[in-house]
């Protein structure tokens, strides 16, 4: 029962090939995030002050950006001081020693996981398995990721690609491997497969002595940590078991608790397109008679620090993974999240995939050209990353890398044409002399464009050459065209 | 710290790389230099403030009953009564007014008195009935701190019916507000009604893992 | 008003027909549109595919070419906004092109800008006896933020009946070379946009942008749709005695 891995997929191009030709899954999608975009615009239509909190939510992630080694240093004392232990994970194998060092010394062999990027990001549940120690995903998206051994594609939802039948199939056929199996007759409807997942999962909640979590925000000044969610799969884990392990992106701080007023707005509002999400918890350090009595704070950085270092890359590190821009991106709505090869997709994640992990790899030189750059991501994002802006620069970080080619050649030439009124002429003039032999279908690179689209005819001469006959006859010369 | 081996070494190596990473920030630059502009509202004042939480309660699919203070026993034997509830636990400091027209056993959970509950005992009762330290009308958000009549958290966790006690003078308007007049080194629980899921389908199904029934009475 | 035409090296080489009706629109408002020949391109595809540098050499001759202009008229909204919103980036801080894009940028102008708020005109005498569905374009939508502009054009026309697309805020999948480095997903965005637009039942698919027109024009040709992209300045050239579409 391992859990699948996103290494050694292949780059975006090939990958959405596959992804824009299965029906089932642009319906899924484009269902899905259809849901979602209404029900966002809907309650961030409510708030006339809307641009002012995002406004606000950008600069308080800037500040802590730009000072984020006092922040975490804060951060440091104030949960330690409230009982908790803080340690510090530069990449994914440290933190993935740090957390299966802290679950063995418990002497437990199972742990219940809330959803958390970062955990999915160093590919815990792979090294906790290594070790022999099962962990259950309870949130009910990951729960149906984990159970058909698939890959989460959205961040708020990790099985969007996946509708009910599918997943009641998914549930009918694993959930016995896992623990209790699905009840009999279990059919699709959402009700049913949500009652399922509770009876799967409530004596695991019960039993937990471990959880493992990430966290949405975490208060330099005070210590608190925050996550929201829904099912209250969080609030369980968070609450009931005896150790507490959770790993936190170093850019999840706020400064000050006061900074929550606007991210408590912007994150569920963005997000689940909720006025509110139904359960958020807040945790200090260890609250002696409630909740776990050892809490392990793992900050993480694994490529975190590189993004920083980046003036115009940086503002990714904003970003509180609200989805908001994956649920209008037209792109990701065609292609699911998986074809972006990593566990961060659609806009967002090609912008941070390549900075987290560098742009060597040819997953992480194709993402930065995944998008049109139509900017509705920006325009949607609830910490205005300008996302179009960091797409382009990491573009030029992608041919900065990269070898002469034909690409290369090509953009120098058109340089080369375009830097000259004469040479432009000169290269409209011999198209024009082409026009009526150019096929319907081109070969070559060509054919990437008229494999779906026709061509436009060439027409008999350029603007430039109307106007001059008309500046020197002192009329239009509309008769010719 | 009392992290382990190597831990140190990690602590330094990444905030110097953090450090590194910002060569750009000007070395006299304090964080209160970072302009960060507050001009959104405190309060959007979207209406009278008991008639929005109780509209934002319904749509969250919550049972709201308004009820004034001396019908408080009253609303509370009903409620119990229409959910067939024989057992409820309670916080430790839970008013005994409450339950004086009920007919439940009340079992009370103290942590702070060694009488605690254990999570099987939690499972097996039929609801809880706790208050709350603030309630956010806009969001339709009520707030737990573990604080007067609230208990700990896993009393509103486990059980499967919660039944809240929102008092008139703890509904603010909006997040900010509520924000404000909370203690953050409380542990907290943030609740806009009922579990839910969205998980199939973009679709609201309310009733996961967390109580499946919240039933708010909201006392003025 | 004495009136620079940047027509754009796209609509210069494939769409001349958009920059004759530019100047045949203003002049028959009164105006005085000039062409400086020294012009090319803007330098967008570049700038969008990574090659700054050359973009940078692009956008040098640009500011130098119409530095001296009152107004500068752009036919198409994503060059416009290449020069408006990306240009200042282009240049290092306190470099001359940055202080000179700063300087320029705010008299550069989509057609429909400048008809709208610099020369205060939304009935500009044209006649179009047709049916017309408008796309938005991103840039138009997102960065220019255009808004109601074009529509006020379009409603004053005569003969024109405008119907509304659905899901017109979509990107239509072009997105310079990005509809050859991601062909299947272009594709599938370009004939989601062509669907919607034949689902009007209009005749003719409008816009500010040939790039974006060419894009889905050339999925409706192949799709055999039956209609007919046209961009926004040919509709308002048209005349009864000087038709477009005759």
């Amino acid at each position: 029962m391992s859990s699948a891995t996103f290494v050694g997929m292949p780059a975006f191009p090939d990958a959405a090939r596959g992804a824009t030709a299965d029906a089932q899954l642009r319906h899924n999608l484009r269902k899905a995030t259809g849901t979602i975009r209404g029900k966002r615009g809907e309650v961030v239509e409510e708030l006339d002050d809307w641009a002012e909190l995002r406004e606000a939510g950008r600069a308080l992630k800037d500040r802590t950006l730009r000072h984020l080694d006092r922040y975490l240093e804060r951060l440091e004392e104030s949960v330690t001081a409230a009982g908790g232990t803080v340690h510090w994970a530069s990449d994914a194998d440290e933190a993935r020693a740090i957390v299966t060092r802290l679950v063995r010394a418990t002497g437990e062999r199972e742990v219940v996981k809330v959803k958390s990027m970062a955990t999915q990001e160093i590919e815990l549940n792979n090294a906790l398995e290594a070790e022999g120690i099962t962990a259950y995903e309870t949130d009910l998206a990951e729960l149906i990721v984990q159970l058909g051994e698939d890959l989460p594609s959205h961040f708020l939802v990790p099985a969007i690609h996946r509708n009910r039948a599918e997943i009641g199939r998914v549930f009918r056929e694993r959930m016995g491997e896992w623990g209790v199996p699905a009840p009999e007759g279990l059919g699709d409807d959402p009700r049913e497969l949500a009652e399922a997942a509770r009876r799967h999962l409530r004596q695991k909640f019960l039993d937990a002595k471990v959880a493992v979590s990430g966290a949405n925000f975490a208060v330099a000044d005070t210590g608190s940590l925050v996550v929201l969610e829904s099912e209250g799969n969080g609030r369980m884990c968070l609450t009931l078991p005896e150790t507490l392990i959770s790993v936190v992106g170093i850019e999840k701080l706020v400064p000050s608790w006061s900074d929550l007023e606007v991210f408590m707005q912007l994150l569920p509002r963005s997000s689940t397109g909720e006025r509110m999400n139904p359960y958020s918890t807040v945790w200090t350090g260890v609250t002696p008679g409630d909740g776990p009595q050892e809490f392990h704070l793992v900050l993480l950085d694994n490529g975190r620090t590189d993004t920083l270092a980046d003036e115009v890359g940086r503002q990714a590190l904003r970003c509180i993974r609200c989805s908001a821009c994956l649920n209008i991106c037209p792109v990701y709505e065609r292609t699911g999240g998986h074809a972006y090869g990593s566990v961060y997709p659609g806009p967002i994640g090609a912008i941070l995939t390549p900075q987290l992990q560098g742009v060597q790899g040819p997953v992480e030189k194709a993402l930065p050209f995944a998008s049109s750059l139509c900017g509705a991501c920006y325009e949607v994002c609830p910490v205005a990353i300008d996302i179009p802006e960091v797409l382009v620069h990491l573009r030029e970080k992608v041919v900065d890398g990269k070898r002469p080619g034909p690409e290369k050649a090509a953009m120098a030439a058109a340089e080369w044409v375009l830097e000259g009124p004469k040479r432009l002429h000169a290269a409209q003039r011999a198209a024009s002399a082409l026009r009526g032999a150019v096929p319907r279908r081109l070969p070559g690179p060509g054919a990437a464009w008229t494999d779906t689209r026709d061509v436009p005819d060439i027409p008999e001469r350029p603007f430039r050459d109307w106007w001059r006959e008309r500046s020197r006859d002192g009329r239009g010369g509309e008769e010719r065209r | 710290m009392s992290g382990p081996q190597g831990s140190l070494g990690s602590r330094e190596r990444v905030l110097a790389k953090v450090r590194a990473a910002l060569a750009d920030v000007p070395r006299g630059e304090d964080p209160g230099d970072v302009p960060v502009l507050r001009r959104y509202d405190r309060t959007h004042r979207q209406g009278p403030a008991l008639d929005l939480l109780v509209d934002r309660l319904e749509d969250y699919k919550a049972q709201v009953h308004r009820v004034a203070e001396d019908g408080l026993p009253g609303a509370v034997a009903e409620a119990l009564a229409r959910r067939g509830a024989a057992r409820v636990a309670v916080p430790g400091d839970a008013p005994a007014e409450w339950f004086a027209d009920s007919a439940v056993e009340v079992l009370r959970d103290s942590p702070w008195e060694e009488r605690v509950l254990t999570v099987p005992e939690l499972d097996a009762v039929d609801g809880t009935v706790t208050g709350c330290a603030v309630a956010v009308a806009e969001t339709g958000t009520i707030i737990l701190d573990t604080g007067e009549h609230q208990g700990r958290r896993a009393l509103t966790l486990v059980p499967d019916y919660h039944l809240c006690v929102v008092r008139a003078r703890q509904v603010v308007d909006s997040v900010p507000e509520a924000v404000e007049r909370l203690e953050p080194a409380l542990p907290q629980t943030w609740i806009s009604g009922p579990s839910a899921t969205s998980d199939i389908e973009l679709e609201r199904i309310e009733g996961v893992h967390g109580p499946r029934t919240l039933e708010v009475l909201l006392v003025e | 008003m004495r009136i620079a035409l940047f027509v754009t090296c796209v609509n210069d080489t494939l769409y001349p027909g958009t920059g004759r009706a530019v100047v045949r629109l203003l002049e028959r408002l009164g105006h005085e549109v000039v062409f400086p020949e020294d012009q090319t391109c803007c330098g967008q595809m570049h700038y969008n595919s990574g090659y700054r540098r050359d973009a940078q050499r692009l956008a040098v001759r640009f500011v130098r070419t119409f530095e001296d202009a009152d107004a500068v008229v752009a036919p198409s909204g994503s060059c416009a906004a290449m020069i408006r919103d990306n240009y200042p980036r282009l240049g290092e801080d306190g470099s001359r092109l940055q202080r000179a894009t700063a300087e320029l940028g705010p008299r550069v102008y989509d057609l429909s800008e400048l008809l709208v708020d610099v020369l205060g005109v939304t009935d500009v005498g044209a006649y179009f006896p047709h049916t017309v569905t408008y796309h938005p374009t991103c840039h138009g939508l997102r960065m220019l933020r255009l808004g109601e502009r074009p529509y006020r054009l379009l409603r004053n026309v005569r003969g024109l009946t405008l119907v509304d697309l659905p899901g017109s805020a979509e990107c239509c999948g072009f997105g310079g070379t990005f509809a050859v480095k991601n062909p299947d997903v272009s594709a599938a965005m370009g004939s989601d946009k062509a669907r919607n637009a034949a689902s009007t039942g209009a005749e003719v698919l409008c816009a500010v942008d040939n790039s974006c027109l060419m894009h889905i024009g050339g999925t409706l040709s192949r799709e055999r749709a039956g209609m007919r992209v046209v961009h926004l300045a040919e509709i308002l050239a048209s005349t009864e005695r000087e038709p477009a579409l005759a």
